[in-house]
């Protein structure tokens, strides 16, 4: 099971008022769960379906007080910190160093001006490289070294 | 078989375009702008990637975001539907320079075909009847452009080489303002299309607008599944398009047809693509070919039974053709309504979020549409949101189809032009058949 497929999959439990969603891909199954005792809401309405196969229903409003996201079955981290979102320009793949061989461009807890070099995306055998549009602290890096990234996904947050 | 195909369009096509891969077992890759990531092809796509923002020049005409979207999810081809870069043959050059199919004819065709005035040139030397005209680009003298416009014979319309679809044209009834409008013409297609090169032509005062439909493999083989009239026209719009074309015999269908098969051998076509002329008095003209789907190819599939967008995956996986000529029956009639987003009255584009989507059905009733309950349709795009389908045995069954089927369409939340389809059925000039492409403009009193 893709780390990057979960990620996104929490990503839209979280955006939208989807309580509950499991998916089976071959013998993988992952059920990622907004609230720690499974339930159904009822009547469940026609929602937003990302193939291979998808169960999901979706919460009334009356039911959505706000509860932290139950620890998903594999995921790095549970949330995105608040902060700047630096996101993908373009299409393309997300590189975190020059070169295969040097130091990542930032870390965790790094400083950055704007104007320093966060990443690199390549696109059509071009690499771009990517600049911080604001100062602060790197809070996250949420995309990981050669991962393709579409235009506006988050790649770094800085706060 | 091509394992996956990046679709490069969206809305009804793009839908479209994934059914008859999904049929095929090809995984699609759905590209989409900010604006469009609820799109129904969208959330049924096995990858999805977003390309851009709502604009379509930073989107949907994003040449390198769309084959960077196509390396980075491993596509094997590229559909590009119709509209944005289907017609581009940069866009198709560079797909195939970057190791993709383009599911479509290749570069050095779809240039010479939209250059207007290179493709009049290839259509005769193929045998193909042109509209007669200046037989070339006008020249710099004014004393030449008159003396042409005056073999011609007045009425002329002056037309943008790298035009086409409507666009960039001007009719001149007398000498008088021909230089004027020459200039206008040309100046207007510089800032349109970046090439004020223009031809003329003899203006037709009532044609109707018939065009053949072609198929050709790689390996030389071509047929036409005969003809569409697609004379109900707005602004050059089409609004209803109907095969076949009322009042053409049998023999004027096979005929014509067969010229248009045999000049897409003649010039090493391949892939789908559309012959269009102007009929007028028993004689067809030849305006310009595309090279491309066309929205109205649903007509030609139920009057043929053949799925025009799977033989074009087919012909771009290197099949055969898996028909002769002899094999392509006509069988009954067809109609098609482009339902759009718009002020029935004054043709406002009209987006917004759809509240009820209710399609017809039944015997003889096809809905091609993207829309569903909930759907917001963006302001960014044209208007069209659906096409609706009818079939029958004969005309008249297909006209009662279309009645019953325009009775149960419903859509709340926008404004539909789904009532001028109902009174268009109604006209006794339609129900007779043969209307010609000002027929609709005078009728709603807007020429």
């Amino acid at each position: 099971m893709d780390i990057r497929k979960v990620k996104k999959l929490i990503e839209l439990l979280e955006e939208s008022g989807i309580a509950e969603i499991e998916i089976t891909e071959g013998d993988d199954s992952v059920r990622i769960s907004r609230y720690p005792t499974s339930g159904y809401a009822a009547a469940p309405q026609p929602v937003a379906v990302q193939s291979p196969a998808i169960a999901a229903s979706v919460d009334t409003p009356a039911a959505q007080a706000a509860a932290p996201v139950a620890a998903p079955v594999a995921a790095p981290e549970s949330g995105t910190p608040r902060g700047h979102a630096i996101t993908a320009p373009m299409v393309g793949t997300m590189y975190t160093s020059p070169s295969p061989t040097a130091d990542v461009f930032v870390n965790v807890g790094d400083s950055v001006a704007v104007g320093d070099i966060v990443c690199i995306i390549e696109a059509m055998k071009m690499m771009n490289q990517i600049e911080a549009d604001v100062a602060g602290t790197v809070l996250a890096i949420e995309a990981q070294n050669g991962d393709p990234v579409e235009f506006g996904q988050t790649l770094i947050v800085v706060g | 078989m091509l394992d996956k195909v990046l679709i490069a369009n969206r809305g009804e096509i793009a839908l479209r375009i994934q059914r008859a891969c999904r049929e095929l077992g090809i995984k699609t890759v759905a590209v989409h702008s900010t604006a469009d990531a609820t799109q129904k092809h969208v959330l049924l796509a096995d990858e999805t990637v977003c390309i851009g923002p709502p604009q379509s020049k930073d989107s949907y005409l994003n040449m390198p975001a769309i084959i960077s979207a196509a390396e980075v999810t491993d596509a094997v081809a590229i559909h590009p539907g119709y509209g944005f870069l289907s017609e581009n043959a940069d866009f198709a050059e560079r797909c195939e320079s970057s190791g993709f199919v383009f599911i479509g004819p290749t570069p050095d065709l779809i240039r010479m075909m939209g250059d207007k005035v290179s493709a009049i040139q290839a259509m005769k030397k193929a045998g193909v009847p042109c509209v007669p005209g200046s037989d070339g680009l006008l020249p710099d003298e004014p004393d030449e452009c008159l003396r042409i416009a005056r073999s011609i014979g007045y009425p002329i319309i002056i037309k943008a080489s790298g035009g086409g679809g409507g666009r960039g044209m001007r009719v001149v009834h007398t000498e008088a303002s021909l230089l004027n409008s020459i200039q206008t013409t040309k100046a207007e297609a510089g800032a349109a299309f970046g090439n004020d090169e223009v031809y003329m032509e003899k203006f037709l005062e009532k044609p109707r607008h018939i065009e053949f439909q072609v198929l050709a493999d790689n390996f030389g083989n071509a047929v036409h599944l005969f003809e569409r009239d697609c004379s109900m026209q707005r602004r050059h719009q089409k609004v209803i398009e109907e095969a076949p074309a009322p009042g053409i015999t049998h023999e004027q269908r096979m005929s014509m047809g067969e010229r248009c098969a045999e000049a897409c051998r003649t010039l090493g076509y391949r892939n789908a693509g559309t012959f269009e002329f102007l009929y007028e008095n028993g004689e067809f003209y030849f305006i310009e070919m595309n090279t491309r789907l066309q929205v109205e190819h649903p007509v030609t599939e139920m009057i043929t039974g053949i799925d025009i967008v799977k033989e074009q995956i087919c012909v771009a996986n290197n099949d055969k053709l898996s028909f002769t000529q002899d094999e392509i029956k006509l069988r009954g009639h067809a109609f098609e309504c482009r339902i759009n987003a718009e002020d029935p009255k004054t043709f406002m584009p009209c987006p917004g979020t759809v509240d009820t989507w209710h399609p017809p059905g039944g015997p003889g009733v096809r809905v091609d549409s993207h829309l569903y309950n909930g759907y917001g349709v963006p302001p960014y795009y044209d208007s069209m949101i659906g096409k609706l389908i009818s079939f029958g045995e004969d005309r008249d069954t297909a006209i009662a189809r279309m009645n019953s089927a325009l009775h149960e369409l419903f859509i709340d939340g926008i404004k539909t032009n789904t009532l001028l389809h109902k009174e268009i059925f109604q006209h006794a000039a339609f129900k007779a058949g043969g209307t010609d492409i000002h027929y609709l403009e005078r009728r709603l009193g807007l020429s």
